[in-house]
């Protein structure tokens, strides 16, 4: 193949020198073009189709990781959101490098993600009731959590806090950011101190948990919520699955650490899928409220 | 007897025994002629300044990983080290009262300089055996360890009893059995509950400060690191699973993560660093435990003028300005 870079040894300037890296799953069911194959039944079905409803296969129901911004327009009362703390950004304190620059990772995935961060969050209407909300985006950086999203978890629950609202989280996280080291595990501190106080209140806080919410995440604010939700099939757990096999040298069980066992545990009040969220959370607002 | 030398440890480990040598040679030819003893004491003295700059020399320019082995040395002094030599009256309370009682974290009221106090910490085992069938597990506690550590918390609230914690875990334990119980459950709800105590509460990280599994109980109002411990937020090795797929590269990982207590100090999240012995706090357990209870002394009576309400307040705003952050600007309606 003679147009072939690597042969040829010259890079054609209109080839595209594809990504070493896994496709995130957005980007993955982009370039997949009209069909993508269900991870949960494997079948291939029409991405229409799975958009129509939201994100879910529509033949097993499959929850495919949903954007963002579509997340908060999926609960919220329509054109209710208004995006909050959206001009924070990392210092890169440790002036951390690997096989790239940290900086330049952020770089790369705000451009990928279209966000600027990992962590989404403003205030908005739910069944015509103020709340103050935050989502994660796990395309970004893994949904990892640094100086950044820690200061943007805080802040929802510090203006719940100010203005007398609800309090709802989306987490969809790997856990504390490697990048910002020991500031990412403080994070965890300084937002599980926003909780304690917003208590006071006496207004509901809400944790919707999806796929996959983990480590240093998993192991604050996300798992002290009043009341604690998950999508269908979630991972959800302290330690990944990888580290546990790892650690063990064994294999798992299956299901182990998804919605259902969490469930079956006691450790999630309820597994919500997704078509249900807005009504089931609009309801959890009124009744605690 | 030293059982385990550290690489670097090694050349000084033997500059001393050869001086222990001359020291036994020197006692056997006490009576000896005057000139024969002066010649010996002089020696005698020339090694003994070889050994202080020698030890000098290594400690000054010490490595983060070597650091990070230091915090791991197998007889560098645990909890249950700094109980003993620290406090009085020491009574340890065993359990979660709903699951079990967890080993690798243990906790007791005792008194420190006469006052009755909380003590909790991380309990690494000394050996294989302590570690297993003792269930010291190297002191990385499962779920019970933390619903524990939040029903003493609570008492010593309720007692008005500072807190005082000892950390050193490589992490919360990664297990089947820990994850069943809600381990990230567990940790959250210390983290939430320290945060709101209404006494005063230190922490000491003794060791290895590894991740949510040390955080758990270092939601004080001060942290202090001992010279030779680590803090972050993954174990270097850990860290170079991910990033570099290859654990043996904790080294490399150290220095990105910049682990130390003095790298922690710098970055303005620990308050206090704590000299160790020369050579490392298990070279000298005792003189590294009064430097402990001094630092504690002081940090806890500078804590004891806040009234209930100014010690949650100023843990709260001691952990909100952790976490640097260019802010530009106000909030963007979209």
């Amino acid at each position: 193949m003679t147009g072939d870079p690597k042969t040829s040894g010259v890079a054609a300037w209109y080839q595209k020198v594809p990504s070493r890296k896994l496709p995130t799953p957005d980007k993955r069911a982009r370039m997949e073009g009209l069909w993508i194959k269900c991870d949960g039944c494997e079948e291939i079905v029409f991405k229409g189709d799975v958009e129509k409803a939201l994100s879910c296969c529509p033949k097993c129901d499959h929850h495919f990781p949903m954007g963002v911004r579509q997340r908060l327009s999926l609960v919220l009362d329509e054109g209710t959101f208004v995006e909050m703390d959206r001009g924070l950004e990392s210092t890169d304190p440790l002036n951390f490098t690997d096989s790239k620059k940290y900086k330049d990772r952020l770089k790369a995935s705000a451009r990928t993600s279209g966000e600027h961060e990992a962590f989404l969050s403003g205030t908005g209407k739910i069944g015509g009731r103020d709340v103050s909300i935050g989502a994660f985006h796990f395309g970004f950086l893994g949904g990892s959590m640094g100086a950044v999203v820690g200061e943007k978890v805080t802040r929802v629950f510090e203006r719940a806090t100010e203005l007398r609202v609800p309090a709802i989280v989306f987490s969809a996280s790997g856990g504390a950011r490697m990048q910002e080291a020991i500031f990412s595990l403080m994070q965890m501190a300084k937002s599980s101190a926003a909780l304690a106080r917003f208590r006071a209140v006496k207004q509901p806080y809400i944790s919707v948990l999806l796929d996959p919410t983990t480590g240093g995440v998993a192991a604050s604010f996300s798992f002290l919520g009043d009341v604690i939700l998950a999508e269908p099939k979630a991972l959800i757990g302290f330690a990944g699955p990888r580290v546990i096999e790892q650690t063990l040298r064994q294999k798992l069980p299956e299901g182990f650490q998804r919605s259902e066992f969490l469930l079956e545990h006691g450790m999630v009040d309820a597994i919500v899928p997704r078509k249900e969220l807005r009504a089931k959370l609009a309801q959890l607002v009124e009744l605690l409220g | 007897m030293r059982t385990f030398a550290l690489d670097f440890e090694k050349p000084l480990l033997e500059l001393e025994e050869k001086l222990a040598q001359l020291r036994r040679s020197a006692a056997h030819h006490a009576h000896d002629g005057d000139g024969e003893h002066a010649a010996l004491e002089t020696e005698l003295h020339r090694f003994e300044r070889r050994c202080s700059k020698l030890q000098q020399e290594i400690f000054a320019n010490l490595s983060r990983w070597q650091v990070v082995q230091l915090s791991r040395h197998p007889s560098r002094p645990y909890t249950l080290d700094y109980v003993d030599r620290l406090f009085t009256d020491w009574f340890e309370l065993h359990g979660d009262r709903s699951f079990a009682d967890d080993h690798a974290l243990v906790g007791g009221f005792c008194r420190f300089d006469g006052q009755p106090v909380l003590v909790l910490g991380q309990q690494k085992g000394r050996s294989a055996k302590e570690n297993h069938t003792k269930r010291r597990n190297f002191g990385m506690p499962r779920p019970e360890g933390y619903r524990k550590a939040l029903r003493l918390m609570k008492l010593a609230e309720r007692f008005n009893r500072p807190v005082i914690c000892f950390i050193d875990t490589p992490g919360a334990y990664p297990g089947i059995d820990a994850e069943e119980r809600g381990q990230a459950e567990a940790i959250a709800v210390c983290l939430e509950t320290m945060a709101g105590l209404r006494v005063p509460c230190v922490s000491v990280v003794i060791g290895e400060g590894g991740s949510g599994g040390a955080l758990a109980i270092g939601v004080a109002n001060r942290i202090l690191m001992l010279q030779y411990s680590w803090y972050s937020v993954i174990s270097p090795e850990a860290c170079a699973a991910i990033l570099y797929r290859d654990a043996s590269k904790g080294q490399k990982a150290a220095e990105a993560l910049k682990v130390t207590a003095r790298d922690a100090f710098e970055f303005g999240v620990v308050d206090e660093l704590v000299d160790e012995a020369p050579g490392g706090a298990h070279r000298d357990p005792a003189l590294t435990a009064e430097n402990v209870r001094a630092a504690l002394r002081r940090q806890l009576a500078a804590l004891s003028h806040l009234t209930p309400e100014q010690l949650v307040e100023d843990r709260y705003q001691k952990f909100r300005k952790l976490g640097p952050i260019i802010d530009a600007g106000a909030p963007l309606a979209t």
